[in-house]
């Protein structure tokens, strides 16, 4: 649990590099994170940039489905590492 | 004697701030030097000089709130025939797609003439250009106060400078919205009421641009539908075991398409001015980028025919990424020839554009959709992209803009040959 926690952390505070104004407080963790973001598909390849620097998990374009929430995001991150 | 001259950066935008100057007078700059960094609606802009000479007055004092077109600087330039020529004539620079706003700007064209001079300008210019950079990075960390994206952008809004404010009320003294909203309060007295607010000037610019381009422009509009499945299925192919930011987006794709298209197509690749039009020598494609605090950025991606897919889409990321966070130089914000407009996947299924002049043509890329589709007399899915084009009718006919589309969509279907 808290390695999730930790993990989603760290991927809200990436998503706050790329996009400053994302507001992370009221963001719903099972809605479509891009979508509810209004992040871009090169926001989302910045992001999953900075994931796999911080964290070593390489999320290849294949899954990208797989992790299109935040909450579905943290746990595929959570699985790999 | 030449006069430098707030640039303009963009159709829309009306003002700019000197925040920092890289020359004093007496300085020597060759053409290509980063002499200042100005702040726009749009964030930090790099100035480029485009001449060689030496700088002999500031006119505009760092901090300053500047008009486009309205003198910041003189510059004695180092060939005097030339400056004979060419000093009444402060218009574009030769390429600069920004006319409205922008008539009176004095940026002018450099004649290439000697080869190995221009080679030592080159090299000397890099140099300057690193120690700019990190003259700029250096002022920005030590001069600039922390301040909040929601206050900046209200303080941007309310036309207030916050550089010049006193420490807010946040961590480290970092400016937040009440402090801003206290510096309205207190800025707002008797007599500033002509000062414009920057979103009011930046909307009257936009509408003056595309008033005239629908006034002037006899429009044209043509909208092919492309399947795309072929471009997908050699990127994800490409793309499988590449880190993320090695991977190349279906954009870039499409982008290279539409550049290496208008290489055979002069019609669509230029500039139509005073009743005259005059064809590009190469394909400066205009990435319009949508900013976060609203507005859009057009970056022109110089040379974009002869690009390769892997460094156009490094072109692509670095310049959306400098586009959001500041950084973009003065030529490529004036250089396009040709613009598109992409809407990116989560957009609508197509987008009719309006051509941003001197410019004679605009594509607009919808969101990609899977799709009933027939292929071979079969049905089945497909991805399919609408490409449209709008095009000036006093440079070109329907039957060339159709013929374009079509060389778009050929070159889409042999993907392995653009990279």
């Amino acid at each position: 649990m808290n390695k999730n926690q930790s993990i989603k952390d760290l991927v809200c505070k990436l998503i706050l590099d790329i996009a400053p104004e994302a507001d992370m407080q009221n963001l719903d963790p099972n809605e479509e994170l891009r979508e509810e973001l209004d992040l871009d598909s090169m926001d989302f390849m910045n992001l999953l940039d900075s994931i796999a620097k911080q964290t070593a998990v390489n999320i290849p374009e294949s899954d990208y489905s797989k992790v299109n929430s935040l909450q579905a995001l943290t746990d595929y991150i959570a699985s790999r590492s | 004697m030449k006069t430098l001259t707030m640039p303009s950066f963009g159709a829309d935008m009306a003002m700019g701030s000197i925040v920092k100057w890289n020359v004093k007078p007496g300085d020597q700059v060759a053409k290509g030097d980063i002499i200042a960094s100005i702040e726009t609606m749009k964030g930090l802009i790099d100035m480029e000089v485009f001449d060689n000479g030496t700088i002999v007055a500031l006119i505009a004092d760092e901090g300053d709130e500047v008009e486009v077109g309205r003198p910041i600087a003189e510059l004695q330039l180092s060939n005097e025939e030339y400056s004979d020529n060419k000093s009444e004539e402060t218009l574009l620079r030769e390429g600069s797609p920004n006319v409205a706003v922008n008539s009176s700007s004095s940026i002018n064209k450099i004649p290439v003439s000697d080869a190995s001079a221009g080679q030592t300008v080159t090299n000397k210019t890099s140099l300057e250009t690193t120690d700019s950079l990190n003259k700029n990075v250096h002022v920005q960390i030590t001069q600039q106060p922390k301040i909040s994206p929601a206050a900046r952008t209200k303080a941007i809004r309310l036309g207030i400078d916050w550089r010049l404010l006193p420490k807010g009320t946040g961590p480290d003294g970092a400016l937040l919205l009440d402090d801003i909203n206290i510096a309205k309060k207190t800025l707002a007295k008797p007599g500033s009421g002509h000062v414009k607010d920057p979103s009011e000037a930046m909307r009257e610019a936009i509408a003056a641009t595309v008033s005239q381009s629908k006034r002037d422009i006899p429009h044209y509009y043509l909208q092919l539908d492309i399947v795309l499945d072929k471009a997908l299925k050699w990127l994800s192919i490409h793309n499988a075991d590449l880190d993320p930011n090695k991977r190349i987006l279906i954009t870039a794709v499409i982008f290279s398409a539409i550049a290496r298209a208008l290489n055979a197509f002069d019609a669509f690749n230029g500039f139509y001015r005073d009743g005259h039009y005059q064809p590009a020598d190469s394909v400066h494609l205009g990435n319009a980028i949508s900013l976060r605090q609203g507005g859009l950025m057009v970056a022109a991606i110089h040379d974009a025919q002869r690009l390769g897919l892997v460094d156009l889409m490094d072109k692509i990321t670095d310049q959306v990424t400098r586009a959001r966070k500041g950084g973009l130089r003065m030529s490529e914000m004036q250089d396009a020839t040709v613009t598109v407009s992409n809407l990116g996947d989560r957009g609508t299924d197509s987008i009719q554009s309006i051509i941003f002049p001197p410019q004679v043509a605009i594509f607009g890329i919808g969101r990609p959709r899977v799709m009933p589709w027939v292929i071979d007399n079969k049905l089945s899915c497909a991805t399919i992209v609408s490409i449209s084009l709008a095009a000036d009718h006093r440079v070109s006919d329907g039957h060339s803009g159709a013929r374009l589309l079509n060389k778009i969509n050929k070159l889409l279907q042999t993907p392995e040959k653009l990279i």
